[in-house]
């Protein structure tokens, strides 16, 4: 019985009890930590890296990690550090822009189709249920090659295709809480007093299925770090010079054998954000879900 | 039963119907012809004219639709731009690289997913379970061409034990053998392998600790069974049914995961094969690899969806 677990509209906010519990969440505690310390490195980077990340200082090329450059230079002299804060900013604009069209479309055919189902017109969710099944055909790494043959590489590109294969899993699991939403009586009262299928999603089914929509922003974003890595190693994500983790891990691949460590640092810079947004999104799934707790 | 399969099968040739009208579609929505996107921007208007008419670009959209479908299930199809050979071919070809390393590694998926998870679920709560979810969480978090690059950092830079990349062949006459191919693939499988393995260990885990609440285990336990003979024989089959369907599903994982670690190999696929038509704009290759590519995926649902009912029996019941 999911609807009588849903929060209800009177105490949905964030209450004291939900922190108290979080900080004792040690995989929400440590995700957090986590994702805290990726938005820090983009936004530290956005003014002061250690050295300019850009600037080509050949003499300096391939060195160790010293005290002068912590994690060495590249092929080029460029500070991997420097390179490593500034590509954060890559990482995260894809996440947010990616995840915020996804969310935003998806949501809204999610909530579309379980409102049109409640007023009696099954045939919309039908055919929009459907289309969402059609596109499980295409991954976002398919997408994301269809449309760079098209448009040509980018970072617009990238965004675009890994924001397009995120409406369905947004509007999927919108339109399973909705439809549960539908049914419980505060909505019918709602109905019997003449609310509008448009107020009643506004005010009633939406602060009803955030937690689930949360939790999958958290995954999504790590989901889109990962393809947005993926295609900048292929080239076809971010562009230089904007330094991306990707593309970092494709330059190093030819230097492995003089500079093995070149190819550790980016990869485990994408592998601590995404452990970190997994281990959030685990977390948030216990903190905001009660029932899903119980069920493990 | 029989109506089942052919509402399965239905389902299936409207989902690849579908699938290459929106393909066509949006190589058709392209801006400017697609005979300019393949010259670039300083070809001349006649180059322009004569490419499209070699492309057929000249006929209205639906007749050329029809043409490229119809080719497509008769195996003839249009040739490659630039390696000026059927694409039909080059698949065929590409194929014999791509098809085992996606066996290979699914097959290592699921032993290495169903091992854990099962070790995971007879050890709960104890230390081999924290342990791998621990690794699981990790490997979750390791992007597949990382790993790659690390397999290839232990064992071809430091150990020298295979090399870096390439592929010899199947055969003796290309250089290469049943087993230096395998031992090719091998890498590449267990990089592709790692991150779906460590979501299916996870998936697996979960799902047998459910079927280990239900009341039949409870009294098979009671019989004197112990924890891993119950598992093994009660709630394994039991709880297959959510672990295929999250195989499935990852399978579309494994064959994008291709287009990545073929590169990181340099593995002549499937995969390889379509990031080199993208660099070359071979909008002919990228369409009908994407739609092979696709079509595998659907596929590989639609089995899935028919091994439940060789699973379930409920479902046989169900669907006869």
């Amino acid at each position: 019985m999911t609807a009588g677990l849903l929060v209800t509209p009177g105490n949905s906010g964030p209450g004291s009890g939900v922190w108290a519990r979080a900080r004792r969440h040690p995989s929400f505690v440590v995700g957090s930590v986590l994702t805290a310390l990726l938005v820090a490195a983009a936004a530290l980077s956005l003014f002061w890296t250690p050295w300019p990340p850009t600037e080509i200082n050949i003499p300096h090329k391939l060195q160790s990690p010293s005290a002068a450059h912590w994690l060495g230079t590249d092929a080029l002299g460029r500070d991997v550090l420097s390179l490593l804060l500034v590509g954060a900013q890559s990482s995260i604009v894809v996440g947010v822009i990616a995840v915020g069209l996804g969310a935003g479309l998806g949501v809204t055919l999610g909530c579309l189709a379980a409102a049109q189902r409640a007023n009696g017109r099954g045939w919309v969710d039908e055919i929009l249920m459907r289309c969402a099944d059609f596109t499980f055909a295409f991954p976002a790494l398919l997408s994301a090659i269809l449309l760079t043959a098209i448009y040509g590489p980018g970072l617009l590109t990238s965004i675009v295709a890994i924001g397009i294969f995120n409406v369905p899993v947004f509007a999927r699991i919108a339109r399973g809480a909705a439809v549960a939403v539908w049914t419980r009586d505060y909505v019918t009262a709602a109905r019997a007093a003449g609310l509008s299928p448009w107020r009643i999603t506004r005010w009633h089914v939406l602060p009803n299925i955030a937690s689930p929509l949360i939790v999958q922003a958290t995954i999504s974003f790590a989901t889109a770090i990962l393809a947005e890595a993926a295609l900048s190693y292929l080239g076809l994500g971010t562009q230089p010079p904007q330094p991306s983790w990707g593309r970092l891990l494709n330059d190093a691949q030819s230097l492995m054998f003089q500079a093995p460590m070149l190819a550790v640092w980016p990869g485990a810079a994408i592998m601590l954000s995404v452990l970190g947004l997994n281990l959030m999104g685990d977390g948030l799934r216990d903190l905001l879900d009660p029932k899903l707790n119980r069920q493990r | 039963m029989l109506w089942f399969v052919v509402k399965r099968l239905a389902g299936f040739v409207a989902t690849l119907a579908v699938a290459s009208v929106v393909v066509f579609a949006v190589l058709e929505l392209l801006p400017g012809s697609a005979a300019e996107v393949i010259l670039g921007e300083t070809a001349t208007p006649e180059a322009v004219a004569a490419l499209q008419a070699q492309l057929g670009l000249d006929q209205p959209a639906p007749t050329r639709y029809l043409q490229w479908v119809g080719g497509l299930l008769q195996g003839d199809t249009a040739r490659s731009i630039s390696y000026d050979t059927p694409t039909s071919q080059l698949l065929a070809e590409r194929l014999r690289v791509t098809l085992p390393l996606a066996v290979m590694a699914m097959l290592l998926t699921v032993v290495l997913a169903l091992g854990l998870g099962i070790y995971a679920a007879a050890r709960h709560h104890r230390l081999g379970d924290v342990g791998v979810m621990t690794i699981s969480q990790l490997g979750i978090a390791i992007p597949n061409f990382w790993f790659a690059i690390l397999l290839i950092l232990l064992f071809s830079v430091q150990l020298q034990w295979v090399s870096a990349g390439g592929f010899p062949g199947w055969t003796a006459d290309e250089g290469g053998g049943l087993w230096p191919g395998l031992k090719a693939l091998l890498l590449p499988a267990l990089s592709l392998a790692l991150v779906q393995a460590a979501i299916l260990a996870r998936m697996t885990r979960s799902a047998l600790l459910d079927v280990m609440r239900e009341d039949h285990v409870r009294t098979a336990r009671a019989k004197g069974l112990s924890r891993r003979q119950a598992l093994l024989r009660h709630v394994l089959r039991n709880a297959l049914i959510p672990v295929l369907t999250m195989a499935g599903l990852q399978f579309a994982n494994l064959i994008t995961g291709t287009i990545v670690v073929e590169n990181v190999f340099v593995l002549p696929g499937v995969g390889r094969l379509i990031f080199q038509a993208v660099s070359n704009r071979d909008l002919v290759v990228v369409r009908d690899v994407v739609m092979l590519l696709a079509a595998l995926v659907v596929l590989v649902n639609l089995l899935v969806d028919l091994l439940y009912v060789v699973v379930d029996p409920r479902l046989r019941r169900a669907a006869a």
